[in-house]
């Protein structure tokens, strides 16, 4: 066929992974603030701007693990017992945060646990997403078609640090999509609430983009050689073009476009990343090609995926589209 | 850990968290199609009752559905946290099967399920129709991949190895593998039937209490219909099941009927104590040459005993010859049921024979046994091995020490119990609330027991 077929992909999960970032992290987020909005009516308004959509957001992240089973098995069989614990607590801290959806609704006295589980299984899921997300950028040691190293080796500083820019960034999120999607005394408080966590994001993404480059040589080879060098700098500029834009559409209280600004955020960093990696899944040592389903399973796969993620795109945005405009106190449950 | 090895400790850990996420599926597959017939009847200008039923049990259905997505999430990175030799080698087959089911269901199951939740109000009744029959489909799409992988595992086809791994050959020989049509069947009836016994326990427990409206009836009714007409189907299911197994898995139908010499004319074993160590079923209850009979059809014909394998490719017989009679036991209680709805019916008794209704409340959770029964018996009758002949469990694990398998395995099933056990008390206090058009919880003794929230009226 003459098409490079992990090479599509590598695009396609990418782009998995980035559409989860941007709708599981705005709903994240929307938990990780519930601890800093006490109100019951708030907090319900909060709940509700994302009930109805919250399931599919998540689904992005079940279409990562399992694109990642079906196109590139071997990185599936390698990342996923080297981030063992990490996974595992997460997917715990999901449980906590999906059931709080149905259960706060439901509950009497065991209310407020729900708002705690929601809060905390949220922020812990995002913290070890970016601990994660860290300990990818580190590498791993993989023999003999398994990942080699130790059961905490995801565990050191760097990755700290990038599991609590995660838990700053979606909180950004957060804030960006509760000024769309609220009004108020509410929608005032986030735009409050912003500045902050907008900032300690700008900050994370400073810092790893100089952290990363000193960790790895071959990562400042790649940055800072000639050519790439002049090829790459719209990327920093453009971090800094939009950070500028935000605090000015925090400061004139627009309503949509501090969460765009954001997105775009996240999306430059993103790039960022995946020039430092390319074309690695599992750093330092397997590329997208060592990793590879054979050809067989690889188009197999594409044909279903190809057709199907542009309705699913249909369907997701019909549904955002019919839930839009502003969520008002006590809009309808089910 | 205790002692135990990872593989074991990965086993248990798969085994609890894979069984407490089918008991929500199992519940929810069968109700997402119940509710849009419900919705269906309605719109097609039915009584008003069914758009009550459906507002009484879409509440339930969330939160089963819920429980189910979180569950399932686990589930789905499982596969590569424990048992990472088992990804690497069969990922080329299994992983795109459970992508498929990604791509074609889950999307679907919940990009609608916000629309049949909240969207009363936002969108026309055709549309929420429509996303109720999504949300239906989609779970009855994502039976079809899971099983089909499941399927696989028991019986393989349509691939070849290359360097120790599955490569595909033919996707429609690995999708529609020998034995995944019995599976896909039996296993949707068991859903829809858990869901029947569950609505009609539900039913009848209203009945019971006097609340004698249009909605208890039709609950107790539509489940006993489900009850006498899908019983007797997925009894003969699971007989073809049973043939097919004997095909492809001799050794798992040697274990399910206790039997351990190889012969001809062989008795059927009703009870008894199969003794992995001593090779024999002890104090078996048997009946001449029926074992024969069922499985080959032929009161001669020749039925395999474990004998016939080495001791390392047998599975456990005693729970194998357990589960499968549990499960078989259950089947024929729900037809004993649905046949004396019939009779009630016809007669004009049915919603008032305390006894009857009695017997419908006790068969409420017959069905999540029988599914989960079944489960234990289909997989553990594979062991020793994960994909049947061919890879070994022992060989399937990630190179992960006891310790942090054992330390996960024991966060799983404390907080499983937590929060699945509250899950299952506010679906209790949903089913105790009196459908639509019934006196007020206030009105009855047992009230105390169950409050309900502000939000959910
Ligand atoms: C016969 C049906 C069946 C079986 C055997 C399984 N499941 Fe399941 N699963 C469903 C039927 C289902 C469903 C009906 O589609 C669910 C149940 C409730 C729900 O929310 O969707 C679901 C939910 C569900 C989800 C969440 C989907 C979402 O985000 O919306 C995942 C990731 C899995 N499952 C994965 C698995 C895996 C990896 C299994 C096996 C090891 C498995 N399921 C067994
Ligand atoms: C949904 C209902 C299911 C139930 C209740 C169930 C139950 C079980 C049980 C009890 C075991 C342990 C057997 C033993 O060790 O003796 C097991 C093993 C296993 N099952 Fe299933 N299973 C289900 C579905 C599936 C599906 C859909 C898949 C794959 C697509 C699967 C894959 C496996 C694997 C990989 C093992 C081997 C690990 C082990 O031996 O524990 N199972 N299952
Ligand atoms: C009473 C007659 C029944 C017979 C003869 C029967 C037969 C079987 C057989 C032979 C298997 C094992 C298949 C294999 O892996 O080789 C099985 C599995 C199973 N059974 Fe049944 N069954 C009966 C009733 C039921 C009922 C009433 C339910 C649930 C409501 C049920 C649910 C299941 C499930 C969920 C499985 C595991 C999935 C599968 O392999 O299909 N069965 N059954």
């Amino acid at each position: 066929m003459g098409i490079d077929l992990p090479l599509v992909w590598a695009a396609i999960v990418a782009f998995g992974i980035a559409l989860y970032v941007a709708l599981d992290g705005f709903d994240l987020g929307i938990a990780i603030l519930f601890p800093l909005v006490r109100g019951r009516a708030d907090r319900d308004v909060m709940m509700n701007s994302v009930a109805p959509v919250w399931d599919g957001n998540e689904t992005w992240l079940v279409l990562g693990g399992a694109a990642l089973f079906g196109a590139f098995p071997l990185a599936y069989a390698v990342l996923l017992p080297a981030l063992y614990l990490p996974i595992m607590v997460m997917l715990l801290a999901l449980v906590f945060r999906g059931v709080a959806f149905e259960f706060r609704f439901k509950a009497t006295r065991s209310r407020a646990v729900w708002d705690w589980a929601f809060a905390a299984g949220s922020t812990v899921a995002t913290f070890v997403q970016g601990v994660a997300l860290g300990a990818f950028i580190q590498g791993f040691p993989v023999v003999d078609r398994q990942y080699a190293g130790g059961a905490f080796d995801w565990a050191t500083p760097f990755s700290l640090f990038t599991g609590a820019a995660l838990v700053a960034g979606y909180a950004a999120l957060g804030c960006g999509w509760l000024i769309m999607r609220t009004e108020g005394a509410l929608q005032e408080r986030c735009y409050r609430l912003m500045g902050p966590f907008a900032a300690a994001l700008l900050a994370a993404i400073a810092i790893v983009s100089l952290w990363t480059p000193l960790l790895h040589p071959q990562i400042a080879q790649r940055w800072f050689a000639l050519p790439n060098l002049l090829l790459f700098a719209p990327v920093p500029l453009l971090v800094a073009a939009a950070a500028v834009l935000l605090w000015r559409a925090i400061a004139a209280r627009r309503e949509r476009l501090p969460f765009l600004l954001t997105l775009a955020l996240f999306f430059l960093g993103y790039t960022g990343l995946a020039i430092s990696l390319w074309p690695n899944v599992v750093p330092p040592s397997l590329s997208i090609w060592d990793a590879a389903a054979p050809p067989q399973s690889q188009s197999f796969l594409l044909v279903g995926v190809l057709l199907l993620l542009p309705v699913i795109l249909g369907y997701t945005a019909y549904s955002y589209w019919v839930f839009r405009g502003k969520v008002r106190p006590g809009a309808g449950y089910h | 850990m205790l002692g135990l090895e990872a593989v074991v400790l990965a086993r248990i850990q798969f085994a609890f968290t894979i069984a407490v996420h089918i008991v929500f599926p199992a519940f929810t597959i069968g109700l997402a199609s119940w509710l849009a017939v419900l919705e269906g009847l309605w719109l097609a200008g039915g009584r008003q009752v069914y758009r009550d039923l459906f507002a009484y049990w879409v509440r339930i259905f969330a939160l089963t559905f819920g429980m189910g997505v979180v569950s399932g999430v686990v589930m789905s990175y499982q596969f590569g946290t424990n048992w990472s030799r088992f990804s690497d080698v069969t990922g080329a087959i299994l992983g795109p099967l459970l992508s498929y089911e990604v791509v074609t269901a889950f999307f679907l199951e919940a990009g609608f399920l916000g629309i049949m939740l909240f969207g009363w109000e936002r969108v026309g009744r055709g549309l929420h129709f429509l996303a109720t029959l999504m949300v239906a489909i989609g779970t009855l799409i994502s039976s079809f991949w899971i099983l089909a992988a499941n399927s696989w595992m028991h019986t393989p086809a349509g691939y070849a190895m290359v360097d120790g791994r599955f490569v595909p050959e033919s996707w429609l020989a690995i999708v529609f593998n020998p034995s995944f049509p019995y599976r896909l069947v039996h296993m949707v009836l068991a859903a829809y039937l858990t869901t029947a016994f569950a609505v009609g326990a539900v039913g009848a427990w209203h009945l019971l209490r006097g609340r004698s409206g249009a909605a208890s009836r039709t609950m107790l009714s539509m489940a006993m219909w489900m009850a006498a007409l899908v019983t007797p189907v997925q009894i003969l299911a699971g007989d073809l099941h049973g043939l097919n197994t004997l095909e492809h898995q001799p050794a798992k139908i040697a274990a399910m009927e206790g039997h351990w010499e190889t012969g001809r004319g062989m008795p059927l074993v009703l009870f008894g104590l199969p003794d992995m160590a001593r090779e024999e079923t002890r104090w078996a209850v048997a009946i001449p040459r029926l074992g024969s009979l069922v499985l080959t059809h032929d009161w001669d014909g020749e039925v395999k005993g474990l004998k016939d394998w080495p001791p390392d490719e047998r599975p456990n017989a005693t729970l194998v010859f357990w589960t499968f009679r549990i499960m078989v036991g259950l089947g024929f209680l729900m037809l004993a049921l649905g046949a004396a709805s019939l009779v009630l019916r016809l007669t004009g008794r049915l919603y008032d024979r305390r006894w009857f209704l009695r017997a419908a409340l006790a068969m409420g959770p017959a069905g999540f046994l029988a599914v989960l029964a079944g489960w234990v018996t289909t997989e553990s009758g594979r062991q020793p091995w994960i994909v049947q002949g061919l890879m070994r469990t022992a060989d399937a694990a990630s190179a992960i020490d006891a310790g942090r398998v054992g330390l996960s395995l024991v966060l799983f099933v404390v907080v499983y119990l937590v929060v699945f056990g509250f899950g299952v008390r506010y679906i209790l206090r949903l089913m105790a609330d009196p459908p639509e058009g019934e006196p007020a919880p206030h009105a009855d003794p047992g009230a105390g027991l169950h409050p309900m929230s502000a939000a959910a009226e």
